[in-house]
């Protein structure tokens, strides 16, 4: 069995908690979720594994936009929403057991954002 | 009669935990009732060195995020990088790459093992595990030159081969260690006093396994039979061996399953060491790295994940690590609900937490 | 069926055996021959392109081509080895020996020597 690589699916915000859902029922696991600091923007990839079988979704939003954390339907989640939010300063709303930018012991604010 | 609850603030330093993780538990006079970790201590912002680094340089850094799999990140991020600029490595390359993943996972969970013994008070069998460790790094050493940091990885294959006389020494060391080893494991196994601090401690099902994204020995002691070498990575698609699965989901099955990993790993050498055809180790890698890959493999710990994006300049626009231990912190506070403050650092230890890889 | 005391046939064996460490720096320790410890140059061979100091993940390495010396800061190279493999000269080398601590921070310079022929300067 050889690895067929991560397929990359784009989505949009309005779009985002309702393919999450979906992913849930259909009893994927969280594998990760990291942010890309692109121009004016954030390009955040959700990793989700079955067996094997793995998908990213993948959401380009802007610098300003708020997005909804995920912690809700994964649990797991609030590790990464946290660092994300925390090393990139992307905007995610009601993480459940939210550290305020107190994950790491830096002094810089986001210091992974792009400038 | 609501009980009085009390907070009991618990590590980064404490006695039995070797790593900095600080808990807050939530107690009901001994029981856990929540835990709420904080991590943080050790961040030292690996993944934005990217900027000052090139792809090539990178692999020192990537390789110095942990200091016991040190050899897999190397390795890891060079198949990243290989994938996204299409370069096949020499067959050669990748056994080599195998055999050294193998050693790793050997010393790793001897490391682990000693750990256990530790948290649970049984000093002499602490140092008995490191003892036997102390064979495999000393096979490294030989072998690359570094006991800790091997250096031995480049986008493109890697840098030192192991000749042929070097190879059969090694399992003819392997067969020593695995005649020590099946002393050792059968005190883990069959001890008393081993068997009463394990057994039925830190309960993790099947379901919140899978829900909570466990990784590694710990998803695999809860009976999930998911292993990422499966997937043919450097020359394990060549290489035969079974997932290695327990069903009792407590520390005692994460115990088994890695004591089982570790033979399976010897195994796993030997067949190696059997099919390793002669051939280049390397080819030159040219060019810039220009696209995005998440590559994943499996560690001692388990599952990690690389990602990694370039834009056809030197630098790489980002690179991710996710570490298995990141996965399992999740699975970590869900077996901590309901446990005793004593087993509090053992079952931290059940996930063989690696704190500075999780903050990288 | 669990054992009572499996492991005190292992303790009693140790408590009478020669110990598994040895007693540096009595006897001194040995280093198998790839072992990383420093970094050695062959300074008359070194051609001053500077490849390694541009390539030195740590930054250890300055080369000044008008002085004709090669520097490294010991304290900072972390013995990776990329140095050695960049060179083109292959006049770098890694051999084992560990650093021994000193009192003082300091670099390490290398003056190449006068060239004798005029195409290696």
């Amino acid at each position: 069995m050889a690895d067929t690589g991560c397929e990359i699916i784009p989505i949009t915000t309005g779009e985002f908690l309702m393919k999450v859902m979906e992913m849930k029922n259909d009893h994927y696991r969280l594998m990760q979720a990291h942010a890309v600091s692109v121009e004016n923007g954030y390009e955040l990839s959700y990793t989700f594994g079955k067996d094997y079988e793995w998908v990213s979704l993948r959401l380009v939003i802007d610098e300003n936009e708020e997005i909804p954390s995920i912690t809700n339907v994964y649990q797991a989640a609030f590790l990464y929403e946290n660092e994300m939010a925390e090393l990139f300063g992307v905007k995610i709303r009601m993480i459940s057991v939210d550290y305020q930018d107190k994950l790491y012991r830096i002094d810089d604010e986001t210091p992974m954002k792009k400038l | 009669m609501a009980s009085k609850k009390s907070v009991v603030p618990f590590g980064p330093q404490h006695p039995v935990l070797p790593e900095p993780i600080h808990l807050d538990l939530v107690l009901d006079d001994e029981k856990v009732v929540e835990a709420i970790p904080s991590i943080g201590f050790v961040h030292r912002g690996l993944e934005s060195l990217v900027k000052k680094k090139d792809f090539k340089e990178m692999q020192y850094v990537v390789e110095r995020t942990c200091g016991i799999c040190s050899f897999m990140h190397g390795m890891t991020y060079c198949e990243t990088i290989e994938h996204i600029m299409d370069v096949e490595v020499p067959v050669r390359g990748r056994y080599l790459r195998t055999i050294w993943c193998e050693m790793s996972r050997l010393h790793s969970h001897m490391l682990w093992l000693g750990l256990l013994a530790d948290a649970f008070g049984f000093e002499s069998l602490f140092y008995q595990c490191w003892r036997m460790r102390e064979q495999i790094l000393d096979m490294f050493e030989a072998s690359t030159g570094g006991r800790v940091i091997f250096s031995v990885n480049a986008p493109g294959g890697v840098l030192k081969d192991m000749p042929s006389d070097m190879l059969h020494a090694f399992v003819e060391k392997l067969d020593g260690f695995e005649t020590e080893l099946h002393k050792i494991a059968d005190i883990f196994l069959n001890d008393y006093t081993v068997l009463t601090r394990l057994k039925g401690v830190g309960i993790l099902t099947p379901e919140e396994a899978h829900d909570l994204g466990a990784a590694g020995p710990m998803l695999r002691a809860s009976g999930i039979a998911r292993d990422t070498r499966k997937l043919g990575y450097a020359a394990y698609g060549d290489l035969d061996f079974d997932i290695i699965t327990s069903d009792d989901c407590d520390s005692f099955a994460r115990c088994d399953v890695r004591i089982r990993e570790m033979y399976q790993s010897i195994q796993l050498i030997k067949q190696a060491v059997d099919k390793i055809p002669e051939g280049d180790i390397a080819v030159p890698v040219k060019g810039n790295p220009e696209g995005e890959y998440f590559m994943r493999v499996e560690q001692p710990r388990g599952e990690a994940i690389y990602y990694a994006k370039g834009n056809g300049t030197k630098f790489l626009e980002r690179i991710r690590i996710r570490t298995p231990t990141f996965a399992n912190i999740p699975a970590l506070l869900k077996t901590l609900k309901g446990c005793q403050l004593s087993d509090v650092p053992l079952l931290i230890l059940t996930i063989d937490p690696c704190i500075s890889c999780t903050e990288r | 069926m669990p054992k009572f005391m499996p492991f005190a046939g292992t303790m009693l064996k140790n408590l009478f055996s020669k110990p598994v460490t040895t007693s540096y720096p009595e006897k001194p320790a040995v280093y198998p021959e790839r072992s990383r410890g420093h970094v050695e140059i062959a300074v008359d061979q070194c051609i001053m392109c500077g490849l390694c100091s541009r390539n030195c993940p740590p930054r250890a390495i300055t080369v000044d081509r008008a002085a004709g010396t090669w520097t490294i800061n010991r304290f900072d190279c972390v013995q990776c080895g990329y140095c050695t493999e960049v060179c083109p000269k292959k006049c770098l080398t890694i051999i084992p020996g560990y650093q021994t601590p000193g009192t003082e921070k300091k670099e390490a310079v290398y003056h190449k020597p006068a060239p004798e022929k005029k195409e290696e300067a």
